[in-house]
């Protein structure tokens, strides 16, 4: 109970309290694969974006970075007393491709773990599975997929960016719940439907930011969206 | 210096920093679920603490600290991730 106090009586002070998984939600087995396939994903990711790097992605990616940590700070309310915010894996993954949108959620989550004690240390690897790994490769494919089958103009970019980012949220959300009923913390059946449907209303928010950023990336620097992916 | 496009780009990511302390209170997703279905208790506090919660520790102003926090933070992985960009670059143009 006491922690209960502690987590209750924290999100008084900070106002916003984002949560990334905290220690103690999954098992210290499910914990350490985490880590484990997350390194390797991670690893791939610097071999990968070594490669492909172009001199314009390199200011690109630093500023990325920074607006998808900013932007994570400002939880935004939604039904019931709950609040979401911005995970940024679509922006990154479409914009740059999934292996530089990987390395760049990564960052952002060490930071936010070492630095800002949000997500567990010991969670990191599940955390950067889920927000980065996943996150960047489902949206980064389920974006090129619906662009290639309906077209890329402005509005089918807008269209399925928002789409692709809403899909990312909720996959995100899917791989925790399964994290937290392999850990035995609480069952698959309870859990599952719990975080998809939350999910699926913080998606949307997810969605409007990513084609709202877009439409301004298409008004500003048109060519940024044509950069090959990385 | 020649301002460039990116230069612009960091002012809006800090500016969105600057908002901040206007982020909703509530619990997010995965909080509320696990308020609602009682594992909440489970989470512990990390053994060390930087700039727990996103305020910067000894400002007593709670939304000044939060902007520091998050401006701070903003700046941090722009370098963090813009060098690692850069050292990326350089290694696979030798």
């Amino acid at each position: 109970m006491q922690s209960t106090a502690i987590a209750i009586s924290r999100r008084q002070i900070t106002g916003g309290d984002i949560m990334h998984i905290p220690d103690g939600f999954i098992s210290t087995p499910v914990a350490a694969a985490g880590c484990v396939i997350a390194a390797g994903c991670v690893a791939y990711s610097v071999k990968a974006t070594n490669k492909r790097l172009g001199e314009k992605q390199i200011p690109l990616m630093g500023v990325l970075a920074a607006f998808i940590f900013a932007a994570q700070m400002l939880n935004f309310p939604i039904a019931g007393g709950t609040s979401g915010h911005l995970i940024g894996a679509a922006l990154a993954a479409i914009l740059l491709g999934p292996w530089a949108g990987i390395l760049i959620m990564a960052c952002v989550l060490v930071v936010q773990c070492l630095i800002f004690q949000d997500g567990g240390l010991f969670a990191l690897g599940a955390n950067v599975i889920n927000m980065g790994v996943l996150a960047c490769l489902v949206s980064y494919y389920s974006y090129r997929a619906g662009v290639s089958v309906f077209g890329g103009g402005r509005r089918g970019t807008l269209v399925m960016g928002g789409l692709a980012a809403w899909l990312s949220v909720v996959v995100a959300s899917v791989a925790c719940a399964f994290e937290l009923a392999i850990s035995g913390t609480v069952p698959l059946r309870v859990t599952l439907p719990a975080m998809a449907g939350i999910h699926a209303l913080i998606g949307v928010g997810e969605g409007a930011i990513t084609a709202a950023v877009f439409a301004l990336v298409m008004a500003t620097r048109g060519d940024l969206l044509q950069l090959k992916g990385v | 210096m020649k301002l460039k496009w990116w230069h612009g780009a960091l002012l809006f990511a800090l500016f969105v920093a600057l908002l901040s302390p206007l982020a909703s209170s509530a619990p997010d997703g995965l909080e509320r679920v696990a308020e609602d279905k009682g594992f909440i208790e489970r989470a512990h506090d990390a053994f060390f603490r930087v700039v727990p919660d996103y305020v910067m520790p000894g400002v007593s102003n709670e939304a000044v600290a939060t902007i520091l926090a998050g401006v701070i933070g903003t700046l941090i992985i722009f370098g963090i991730v813009y060098g690692l960009a850069r050292l990326l670059k350089a290694r696979n143009e030798t």
